[in-house]
């Protein structure tokens, strides 16, 4: 499986954030996107998911030569995390699971993974930032899609989570499949840095 | 596909139920109203039975309008929507999904409280019979007519005013072919039949179109 993605324009507001912008990220590697806040990282990563429409270029997927639906093979991880502060955690995951479709593990499986197992029964509501933001994760674990796009990961974890998210990733990549991560901080992963803006 | 949608739908409706969810909302409104009308008419019970098919399709059409707003920017503000797109299910399935939780929590009840609040108006028991009928597909009609101002609103802080400025208008063949329904059912009226007809039409129509143009709505986003 490989993205490639081509002469890739973006614009919001009526400027231009980024242009000409390639790269391909093979099965089994993960990119970096770094640059200063502003730059258009969020951007790239929402057009990579299909929910933004570019100013030009394309990014596409494929499979042995053939095409794939982007946005239905990733995963996207950001700041508006979905999750609904009524509901209970295992009812956020299993409804994400139901509508992603290709259910992988368990909403409690993934929630262990994550060390976070006693949480499963309480709303989303009385969770902390850290909290909320590794079941936002988990969500990587209960769905099985092969492109994870991940807007700045480790913001709210503690540095036993970042280890865990870093454990993740690897087998993720170990599995073949494949990361886009917008960061400002290393995730101890391999990985292509990509840089979005400045100099 | 039939899976996310049976998710979504029973998702909508558990978070219409829990706080904040807004489930009660549209009905006590509509008591409210039909409650106060007799005070200010005057308590000429003529009067009231005479008009009081009419004040519950205006009380009905007021009430689904309250709550239509959080029905796309809930999702729209927390990401959920964005998750939904990513789903491989058509945004036009996710749209008709969300409104028919929305008409099942907020719709339907209106429909089914109708004969009891008209009794208030003292109507005809028939015709407390003939409003509540004429107001199942009326409230679906409303429902997903309103679903289209929902999604042109759903990036808008207090998209509220602009979404019934946008509605209002496209809901009055429903009032009119509405309200014409609940009033055949009187003794010694018309044809029920053929307007009860017309609004099931407007019914079917309103579901398709505003499924198709909420989408576009939603997708049109910047």
């Amino acid at each position: 499986m490989r993205l490639i993605v081509s002469e890739l324009a973006c614009e919001r507001g009526g400027r231009v954030l980024f242009s000409g912008m390639s790269f391909t990220v093979e099965s089994g590697e993960a990119a970096l996107l770094t640059g200063p806040n502003g730059a258009g990282k969020t951007s790239l990563l929402s057009i990579l998911a299909g929910l933004l429409k570019p100013l030009s270029g394309a990014a596409r997927l494929e499979d042995e030569g053939e095409e794939i639906e982007l946005s239905e093979e990733a995963h996207l991880i950001g700041h508006r995390d979905g999750l609904k502060s009524q509901l209970l955690v295992s009812e956020n995951l299993s409804f994400s699971q139901a509508l992603l479709g290709s259910p992988s593990l368990s909403s409690k499986a993934a929630l262990a993974t994550l060390e976070l197992e006693h949480v499963l029964h309480l709303p989303c509501a009385y969770l902390s930032a850290g909290q909320r933001r590794r079941v936002a994760l988990a969500r990587l674990l209960v769905a099985r899609r092969p492109l994870w796009l991940l807007d700045e990961p480790t913001a709210a974890l503690d540095s036993a989570s970042r280890a865990v998210l870093t454990k993740l990733m690897g087998d993720h990549l170990a599995a073949g499949g494949l990361i886009v991560a917008a960061t400002h901080e290393p995730l101890g992963i391999g990985a292509a840095e990509i840089r979005i803006g400045g100099v | 596909m039939t899976r996310a949608l049976l998710a979504l739908i029973s998702r909508d409706l558990k978070l219409a139920t829990r706080i904040g969810g807004g489930f009660s909302l549209g009905i006590v409104f509509y008591l409210a109203l039909v409650a106060i009308l007799p005070f200010a008419v005057g308590p000429d019970l003529n009067l009231l039975s005479r008009i009081g098919p009419a004040v519950l399709w205006i009380g009905a059409l007021l009430a689904t309008l309250i709550g239509l707003d959080r029905l796309f920017q809930a999702d729209e503000e927390d990401g959920a929507l964005d998750l939904m797109r990513m789903s491989g299910v058509p945004l036009e399935a996710i749209v008709a999904a969300k409104s028919v939780a929305h008409w099942l929590a907020s719709g339907l009840p209106l429909a089914v409280a109708a004969p009891l609040f008209g009794l208030m108006l003292g109507i005809e028991p028939v015709a407390l019979l003939g409003t509540a009928v004429s107001l199942v597909p009326g409230t679906i009609a409303l429902t997903f007519t309103g679903a289209i101002g929902a999604a042109l609103t759903a990036s808008l802080r207090r998209g509220g005013m602009l979404l019934s400025i946008l509605v209002v208008p496209l809901m009055v063949p429903i009032l009119i072919f509405g309200v014409a329904t609940a009033e055949a059912s009187r003794p010694g009226g018309v044809s029920f039949t053929l307007p009860f007809l017309a609004l099931t039409a407007l019914a079917l129509a309103a579901v398709v179109a505003g499924s198709a143009v909420g989408a576009a709505a939603l997708r049109a986003r910047p």
